[in-house]
């Protein structure tokens, strides 16, 4: 079994009309076994940034440590929150770092940049950028994340329509993943506010 | 074949490790306690490499002590958990630790909690955990038994009715266990439960 599939994890993001959704599944495996099923995989970084991070769990968690940190020093030299394309650059970095022992996670990372124009990316383990207009998945249902989302989007969704489309996507995924599901996250974030909701799914 | 696992209950929380020592097929000692102290109010049990086992966790307890004596306060089971997960990460990638941690605590403000700590590092705040083999007959019979506030009359229940289940499905189960509690008076021996007991004289 690879590393990638220890602990099991799905992570979807969708760019609707002036908003984003970010969305992820609740469990937390070792391999077979099913330890908790209130996992967070999905991090805020600052009201308009989020980032999901599937992988292995522990690099998840301290990978996560290390971006609030690298925000909270940007935070207090530069007066203002970053922007999601520096954010991502940011990762992109930090994950390179680790190019011969890397962080064994992908993130996907869900902001608003200026005018409230939604921006999503995703990369790979050692920080490839992966710039998407619709939508970026990762984790153990990433291919199936693929297929629902390619079958359900449609470009300029409002914020009620994208929470519908994103939460049967990464539904329907994790149903064909057993590392993955136990519910979902889903947060949809539109220049006034955040929504964040809990999905139940198929609890197995 | 170490077995160990632990519940939260109503302000209170329980844990129960195997008290068997074990070398290869040799059993050293069958009184072992794996549950340790580290300050009034928490307790850590540790599975896994036995000299990991100890000199990580008297590391962990020794750093506890640390911070009460500069800070003159103690340090909440939340902390303790994030420093223990600090510790087994950064070591990870350079000599990695073969301990599987279930730390348990109670705080004024927060209550009784359980943390469960993976030898990779993970940490999650759960109700039940386990580790070893013997969880996946103690995670199985908890999660059909537990309720939220338990009193500690039926988590003892429940802790026997795991024990039993072990006793008589894992092939090379340990015979003996002591539980551990943690409440607002302090964290404690609850009982040992013992199947065989060390032989002390020699006979002649």
């Amino acid at each position: 079994m690879s590393i990638f599939e220890y602990n099991g994890s799905a992570v979807v993001a969708m760019v609707g009309k002036n908003c984003f959704a970010i969305a992820s599944d609740r469990r937390l495996g070792v391999q077979l076994q099913t330890i908790a099923t209130d996992f967070k995989r999905i991090s805020k970084i600052h009201d308009r940034l989020f980032i999901g991070l599937s992988g292995l769990a522990t690099d998840v968690q301290t990978l996560y440590q290390r971006l609030v940190f690298r925000h909270k020093l940007y935070q207090l030299r530069e007066e203002r929150d970053m922007k999601p394309e520096t954010f991502a650059s940011l990762v992109s970095a930090i994950l390179y770092e680790k190019r011969f022992g890397p962080y064994l996670c992908q993130p996907v990372i869900a902001g608003l940049g200026e005018d409230d124009k939604p921006f999503i990316c995703t990369m790979d383990s050692i920080g490839a950028k992966e710039l998407a207009k619709d939508f970026v998945v990762s984790g153990t249902a990433s291919e199936s994340l693929y297929g629902a989302c390619e079958a359900m989007y449609k470009p300029d969704m409002e914020a009620e329509e994208l929470f519908e489309t994103i939460s049967q996507a990464l539904l329907s995924s994790v149903d064909r993943d057993c590392l993955s599901g136990w519910g979902g996250h889903v947060y949809v974030v539109t220049p006034n506010e955040i929504k964040e909701r809990i999905l139940k799914g198929r609890m197995d | 074949m170490e077995c160990v696992f632990g519940l939260v209950g109503n302000g209170f929380a329980i844990v129960a490790a195997d008290t068997s020592a074990v070398h290869s097929i040799l059993v050293h000692k069958n009184n072992e306690d794996k549950i340790m102290l580290l300050d009034s109010h928490k307790l850590i049990a540790a599975s896994g490499e036995p000299g990991d086992r100890v000199q990580f966790t008297e590391y962990v307890q020794k750093n506890v002590s640390l911070y009460q004596f500069r800070n003159g306060i103690p340090l909440t089971t939340a902390a303790a958990a994030n420093f223990t997960r600090g510790e087994l990460a950064t070591a990870l990638r350079k000599n990695p630790y073969s301990v599987n941690i279930l730390m348990a605590g109670y705080d004024k403000e927060a209550g009784a909690s359980l943390y469960y700590i993976d030898y990779i590092a993970t940490l999650h705040k759960v109700d039940k955990g386990a580790f070893g083999y013997g969880s996946y007959f103690s995670l199985s019979t908890m999660d059909r038994h537990f309720r939220s506030d338990m009193s500690v009359e039926e988590a003892i229940e429940l802790v026997d009715k795991c024990i039993v289940e072990i006793r008589s499905r894992l092939v090379i189960a340990p015979p003996n266990f002591v539980i551990k509690i943690v409440d607002k008076d302090g964290a404690r021996t609850h009982a040992w439960r013992q199947s065989v007991q060390d032989v002390t004289t020699a006979s002649v």
